[in-house]
């Protein structure tokens, strides 16, 4: 008996008129390059939903940046029919709702209501490499909100595979028999359709009521160019209908229902969602930051008295500059993030002036992934060239008037008595090989970390979790991480509030003049080292001038590092080759073009070069082909 | 060797626009510069337009080039006159390459076709360069009888490693004596000498320095070595065989020339070039002061100007369509350009700010003269002559006299 449910079983699972005891809603929890995109793929093919002709490599995964990196950034949910052989013989058919979850920590806010809309996950790691961080925060979430866990080992088929190895890692996560660990091969289909089996006899049923107010959980929303806001819902109790007028409760704002349906693999209209349904929603707005992630929607004319949830808007921890290379793009940065908010209601951003940099934006992002994505799709998608700054969190700085400033940008960092700075922290997990603990442990250490435990996942491999001040994160922790464990940790962090540090800020002056693109907030212990640093390559940056250029680095009237770039002694051309005149006049015209490209401070000329160069990290430089 | 200049194409007559007929010149006194393209050997470091014989061909060798240099001498009267601007010469300056690989005889011809086709002022000052390796006593007189007032040896460095690393042949011992026979001649004399050179140290300089000052000479000039693209020695820093010459060194070593000069009465009249008061070269101070000078042979540079607007153009680079567009009765330029009022008042600026009497400051655009005040406060300009209205450079001025001419004209 085929699976795949035939026209009469269809019937019985008709969108609209599904009784919730056919659905199950699940999503997986998966690593990066865990397989999770394929195992999609090959579950869309099994059930019919798309044909082989059609298939698409990793289905799921629109936006080009995600198919390159390999990495869901915005999830969606995909229904599926699916048929089960009946005890007493016969088959009976489901709805299976596969949502999909944004696999990196930057988007925990966006994972917690993906997980939010379903009653299962299916635990998916990859046999050669077994569970990661992120992937462990993920199952944490998942396990907190009583979802059933599926455990499955993919990519069974490798040669590397070492499955018996990461069951029992998985059974003791999880709990249960290593026997119950799902051995399959996204690539090869092998144990697909008993994992989909699996879900329909493991995870529960939707429970809702059919007739109380409508009540739907808002757990993502894109910006479509054609059809404006496509909002994706889970439907927990009462009935959504087309034309009607729905209220999203968070904002008061009310729409008319455009449109309802499902995704199968593409949107198919409906008469509505009933309970425990899961589809999307189109009203004709333009901004998702009307269709908020978390958000609960309900009916106008018959309101619920109570949200599901209280909602939270995301909030930006890591900020940035973005600014125009060359400065006339400043036009077309604004434009460009304009379009990029349509679809990102977590990006932040208002406009900042540099002396150094120009023109620019003050950004806000999540997490420094999601930092690096809107980065590339300016340069991609929008053709700009940017220079960022340095990313930096948020402090609060109190002073002893009790007057209190949020920085974003260490310029910000305000002067005059300070009593207290505050600064965020995060509860970080890195799970490694435990050859690598006196590695980790150093690094955390010199981070200002602070261990709060650690256990053995197996006997090779171990779970270190620290609390760390998320500025020490954001620069290249990550990068040094991996660097000192030859690529085999992995790391999550959560933010866990903040806490008061002895921090400063350290000015950088040229020929006493301060450049705001060079300052920086850190740990009185480092301001040291970094004034040492960012004075020692600018001094190799910064072409000679006429005259001598002090570089120092200041905490605030204390100089704390000083180099010196050595006045220029000899400019002069010497000889007219036989009289060309003509070709020392072009020599100086283009000289004099030059100088209009160089940035001015105080007297010092800075070539734009400069100060990319001063402002990227090295490592950064090299992690990114690493990645 | 440079490249030449991006240019419009010039008429094949060689004509000159009819407007400079209506406007008198900016300078007064007509120069003509005679290029000798020819060499024994060619310098590791030179990129000026010269060949040896073994790298030319038929047609365009040796001995057929004083006669060819007539031929654009007889054009260069034609040409001028056509506007109004054929004048007897104040100056003549046969430079090369090496213009001593001629025969006497042949220099002496080429002078004398410049007379008769353009006339010579009965002061005129006539130049050759020479090698000191290439004269002797009686070449240098029969240069004075030919008509000759003036002879620019390349002398480089007193330094034997110095001369090596710039594939200089001649023994050092014998400047002094060359210098002495051209004086005995009658000849004014002048020593050229290159700082900066790969190995050199600042008593190497020093040396060179005094050395060619006790000659008793009263005129010198001292380039900085420029490595310039294509030159062999430019290859041999780029495979590290040869360190790049460090501006500082240099810097300090023009500082060290520049004293020694003076304190043997020889004063700085423009950056590279030093003289006895009336010994200064006229033929060199004309480029800087904008007067009308044409250039004879291959890649030679000419310019014809006025206050408002000017012409400069260049031969072709190599001797050979040189030779075969002369004999053709077609002009020997490659390209010209015409400068407009704007591109003329900026080289009145690059030029005019390196010689002692300095630039009016009255000739400069208003942000030209605003900037003269911080120039004066960095210690590039002098202050005293700022005030009688002339930018004059100081010593460190003239080392960074590319930077003060873009404030200048800024």
């Amino acid at each position: 008996m085929s699976p795949i449910p035939n026209a009469a079983q269809v019937a019985t699972i008709a969108p609209a008129a599904t009784p919730p005891h056919l659905l199950r809603n699940f999503c997986i929890i998966a690593h990066i390059d865990h397989g999770k995109s394929t195992l999609a793929d090959r579950m869309l093919q099994l059930t019919g939903v798309v044909d082989e002709r059609t298939m698409r490599a990793q289905y799921l995964d629109r936006m080009e940046i995600e198919r390159e990196r390999g990495i869901t950034i915005k999830s969606q949910a995909v229904r599926m029919p699916w048929a089960v052989a009946e005890p007493g013989g016969g088959s009976q058919a489901y709805a299976l709702n596969m949502i999909d979850t944004p696999g990196h920590v930057d988007f925990t806010y966006e994972v917690s209501r993906s997980l939010a809309a379903c009653e299962g996950a299916v635990l998916l790691v990859d046999a050669a490499q077994g569970i990661e961080a992120q992937t462990l925060a993920n199952l944490y979430l998942a396990m907190e909100q009583d979802l059933a866990i599926i455990p499955v080992l993919n990519k069974i088929d490798l040669p590397a595979a070492q499955p018996d190895r990461y069951a029992e890692e998985i059974a003791g996560l999880v709990g249960g028999d290593p026997e119950d660990v799902l051995r399959v091969s996204g690539k090869t289909g092998a144990g697909v359709a008993e994992l989909l089996d699996r879900i329909v006899a493991e995870v529960p049923a939707p429970v809702g009521d059919a007739d109380a107010a409508a009540r739907a959980m808002i757990f993502d929303s894109v910006y479509d160019t054609y059809r404006g806001v496509v909002t994706y819902v889970r439907v927990v109790d009462g009935h959504l209908s087309p034309r009607e007028r729905i209220l999203m409760m968070s904002t008061r704002a009310t729409h008319e229902l455009l449109e309802i349906g499902v995704i199968s693999p593409e949107a198919i209209p409906t008469q509505g969602l009933g309970v425990g349904e899961v589809g999307y929603l189109i009203t004709g707005v333009k901004d998702v930051r009307h269709s908020k992630v978390g958000d609960t929607v309900t009916n106008q004319s018959k309101p619920a008295p109570q949200a599901l949830a209280e909602y939270h808007d995301p909030k930006p921890m890591v900020y940035s500059g973005l600014y125009p290379i060359d400065g006339s793009d400043y036009p077309v940065l604004r434009d460009a993030l304009d379009k990029l908010k349509l679809n990102d209601a977590a990006l932040a951003y208002e406009p900042e002036t540099s002396v150094a940099l120009g023109f620019g934006f003050r950004v806000g992002f999540l997490g420094l992934l999601h930092l690096e994505i809107v980065r590339e799709r300016l340069e991609r998608e929008f053709d700009l060239d940017l220079i960022s700054t340095a990313p930096n969190v948020v402090y609060t700085v109190t002073m002893e008037d009790r007057t209190v400033h949020q920085v974003t940008n260490p310029s910000e960092f305000p002067g005059g008595k300070i009593s207290e700075v505050r600064e965020p922290v995060v509860r970080a997990t890195v799970l490694a090989p435990s050859e690598y603990i006196g590695a980790i442990m150093e690094l955390c250490q010199s981070r200002r970390g602070e261990l709060l435990g650690m256990d053995y996942l197996s006997p090779e491999r171990v779970e270190m979790r620290y609390t760390l001040p998320l500025a020490e994160i954001v620069f290249d922790f990550f990068d040094q991480l991996k660097s000192r464990t030859k690529g085999y940790a992995s790391l999550d962090y959560e933010p866990a509030g903040d806490q008061a540090s002895d921090l400063v800020k350290v000015d950088v002056l040229l020929q006493g003049e301060q450049v705001d693109a060079f300052s920086a907030i850190v740990h009185k212990d480092k301001a040291y080292s970094y004034g040492v640093a960012m004075a020692g390559k600018l001094k190799e940056l910064i072409p000679r001038q006429q005259f001598e250029v002090p570089i120092q680095a200041a905490v605030g009237s204390r100089v704390i590092a000083r180099e010196t770039v050595r006045a220029m002694r000899k400019d002069v051309l010497a000889k007219c080759y036989g009289g060309d005149i003509t070709r020392k006049r072009k020599l100086l015209e283009k000289q004099k073009e030059g100088k209009k490209r160089m940035k001015t401070i105080g007297r010092v000329d800075v070539p734009q070069e400069a100060f990319i160069a001063a402002l990227s990290t090295d490592s950064g430089k090299d992690d990114k082909a690493k990645k | 060797m440079p490249a030449l200049p991006v240019g419009e194409a010039v008429p094949d007559d060689g004509s000159l626009p009819g407007w400079l007929a209506d406007v008198p010149p900016a300078a007064p006194g007509l120069g003509l510069y005679l290029h000798v393209p020819f060499c024994r050997v060619r310098c590791g470091y030179c990129d000026f337009t010269t060949y040896t014989a073994a790298e030319l061909g038929g047609g365009a060798d040796q001995a057929g080039y004083a006669t060819t240099a007539s031929l654009e001498i007889a054009l260069a009267a034609r040409t001028l006159s056509s506007v109004g601007r054929a004048r007897s010469l104040s100056t003549v300056f046969v430079g090369g390459g090496t213009p001593t690989m001629l025969p006497t005889s042949d220099l002496a011809r080429m002078l004398a076709t410049a007379r008769d086709e353009l006339g010579l002022d009965p002061d005129a000052e006539v130049t050759t360069e020479a090698n000191p390796d290439s004269v002797d006593e009686a070449a240098l007189e029969r240069l004075a009888e030919a008509g000759f007032t003036r002879v620019s040896f390349g002398m480089q460095s007193a330094v034997r490693h110095v001369l090596a690393t710039l594939d200089r042949t001649h023994d050092p011992d014998r400047v002094p004596q060359v210098v002495a026979w051209a004086r005995r001649a009658g000849l004014a004399v002048s020593l050229d000498l290159i700082y900066g050179t790969p190995g050199e140290t600042v008593e190497d300089w020093r040396r060179s320095v005094e050395a060619a000052l006790e000659t008793g000479v009263d005129h010198l000039s001292a380039y900085a070595l420029v490595v310039e693209d294509g030159t062999r020695m430019a290859g041999q820093v780029r495979r590290g065989l040869l360190p790049a010459p460090d501006p500082d060194d240099q810097a300090t070593k023009y500082e060290l020339v520049d004293e020694l000069a003076s304190a043997a009465g020889l004063a700085w009249y423009e950056v590279s070039n030093w003289a006895r008061p009336g010994a200064a070269c006229r033929h060199n101070e004309a480029y800087w002061r904008g007067s009308d000078w044409w250039g004879v042979g291959p890649g030679a540079h000419s310019h014809v100007g006025t206050p408002q607007a000017s012409v400069r153009w260049w031969n072709v680079k190599h001797p050979r369509p040189y030779a075969e567009r002369l004999a053709r009765h077609r002009t020997p330029a490659a390209g010209r350009e015409l400068l407009d009022a704007a591109s003329v008042a900026l080289e009145r600026t690059l030029l005019g700010v390196r010689v002692a009497e300095g630039l009016a400051v009255q000739s400069l655009a208003p942000g030209g003269r605003t900037a003269v005040a911080g120039l004066v406060a960095d210690g590039l300009v002098d202050g005293a002559a700022a005030v009688r209205g002339r930018v004059v450079l100081t010593r460190r001025g003239r080392l960074l006299a590319d930077a003060v001419v873009r404030a200048l004209t800024a």
